[in-house]
């Protein structure tokens, strides 16, 4: 017992000595975070995953595109602005045959579905969803909608159906870091969430004019 | 006597929330709002209490190999010693020599005096829906309810504190997956909402100190008692990110920013979510 409060006196007063250490060298500024501590304490965390480590590990570390977004909360600085949109808008991929419209009762499904690439996902049981309404309104239907992202109904109609604007709806959809560096909105094509034609799908969604979305 | 009320209560509860559609969300949150008003006349009625109950008694009852009680266990104000201990976590622990949140101390606890294997007490350590807590979740809830009434007031003064803030702060922004999503993502604008439920604006001191003091909550949708520790499992499930460990230094620097946050927030533990 002696022996423990010995202990606890000398712990209480490294503590103490510790203490005025620290108050003096960090009361200027916050404790600065090595990048690698960070990425060492992710792999060190996020390790009970039950899939192949080739599908898992490289969505653990942000790519250049991401750690900018991060480190600026999600505010690019106008040089990084511009070099966000020009990397991402090179990772578009555009349908072979140049069609962008495909099925908005697809759209519509796809829209409304969440489901896919959580970790109780695996292996998957069917096609991954795009969850638009999870963050968007998009019908007068549905008024189970999200706030995080803008509201989308009458999308096409308010862009008078043009044609541009299917195809920005395309990228958008594909990769919207291509037309809004720091987005908050997942790459759909680039990371391979959804196939082509669900993204065909979605831009049926938004730009048909018998489209719920336009209705 | 207790027993009954909670049981009254939770029937009026269920009949309260239990609406058909998605669109009846927001009548949801309206049910639970008036049954956590129910909770504030009478605040015995929450079900998340027999939990505390069943975490007291694990607390007393000697378990594990070495058959001994965790009224020997620190929780960074004495051994033994449970009142107003949560309210000052995490805290860094010079035994162990890190940062430590409520359930990493109690696995710790549970490891070093009564025997437990840390790998043991790791697997699979939150409950499925409708599941009640495990024995780690009910010691939590325990101790997190000898400090409700109070203010979170750990100090975050020691260095390793301070970096286990820091690491939080840059997990919470930290974007990656394949939805880029990061908890910056969904909870760092006011009044926003996923579908119909409203998200906490945990990038902002007030929004923070709203609801971090809430947890260990009991779950109106999954009717469970959820920890912090579950509840970041959630989180990163949602974000389409790896299951992060339980009590890995991950989820206790998140767990410390989210806390340094809510700095001076009321703790009301068990609280009630939807």
């Amino acid at each position: 017992m002696a022996g423990e409060s010995t202990m606890k006196i000398i712990s209480i007063a490294a503590a103490a000595l510790l203490l005025v250490t620290a108050t003096s060298a960090m009361s200027q500024q916050k404790a600065k975070i090595d990048p690698a501590k960070v990425d060492a304490a992710v792999k060190g965390a996020l390790v009970a995953f039950p899939a192949p480590p080739e599908v898992w590990q490289p969505r653990l570390t942000p790519d250049e595109t991401m750690k900018v977004c991060a480190a600026s909360h999600n505010n690019p600085s106008k040089a990084q602005f511009a070099a966000i949109e020009k990397r991402e808008k090179a990772a578009i991929e555009y349908p072979a045959d140049g069609k962008f419209i495909g099925d908005w009762k697809k759209g519509e499904a796809v829209a409304q579905n969440g489901y896919g690439m959580r970790f109780t996902d695996y292996p998957p049981a069917r096609a991954n969803g795009g969850n638009c309404y999870a963050c968007h309104q998009l019908s007068k239907a549905e008024v189970s909608y999200g706030t995080i992202g803008p509201s989308l109904l009458g999308y096409g109609k308010l862009r008078d159906f043009k044609e541009a604007e299917v195809k920005t709806a395309y990228e958008k959809i594909y990769n919207s870091h291509a037309t809004f560096p720091c987005s908050l909105m997942p790459r759909f094509g680039t990371n391979k969430i959804l196939t082509m034609d669900q993204m065909k799908d979605l831009v049926a969604l938004l730009m048909s004019p018998d489209s719920p979305v336009n209705k | 006597m207790k027993l009954a009320r909670i049981m009254l209560l939770a029937v009026g509860m269920a009949a309260a929330v239990s609406l058909t559609a998605a669109a009846q969300d927001a009548d949801t949150e309206k049910g639970i709002e008036k049954y956590r008003q129910m909770l504030r006349e009478d605040p015995w009625s929450n079900p998340g209490l027999l939990d505390a109950d069943r975490g007291e008694t694990l607390w007393k009852t000697p378990r594990g190999p070495n058959k001994v009680s965790l009224e020997k266990c620190d929780l960074g104000k004495g051994p033994g010693k449970v009142d107003g201990a949560f309210a000052e976590m995490p805290r860094f622990f010079a035994d162990a020599g890190r940062v430590m949140d409520l359930e990493a101390r109690l696995l710790w606890c549970q490891e070093k005096l009564q025997g437990f294997a840390h790998a043991d007490l790791i697997k699979r350590p939150h409950p499925g829906g409708g599941q009640p807590v495990k024995d780690t979740g009910a010691l939590a809830t325990y101790v997190a309810s000898k400090s409700s009434g109070m203010k979170l007031s750990a100090k975050f003064a020691h260095p390793k504190e301070k970096e286990s803030v820091a690491l939080g702060e840059e997990l919470f922004n930290r974007r990656s997956g394949p939805f880029d999503f990061a908890c910056a993502t969904c909870h760092a604008e006011a009044g926003k909402r996923i579908r119909l439920q409203p998200l906490g604006f945990l990038a902002s001191p007030e929004g923070a100190k709203k609801v971090v003091g809430e947890w260990p909550a009991y779950r109106v949708s999954t009717t469970n008692v959820m920890t912090m520790q579950h509840r970041l499992v959630d989180c990163y499930w949602q974000m389409r990110l790896p299951e992060p460990e339980m009590g890995s230094e991950l989820t206790v620097a998140l767990i410390s920013f989210l806390t340094k946050q809510a700095s001076g927030g009321q703790i009301s533990a068990p609280g009630l979510k939807r």
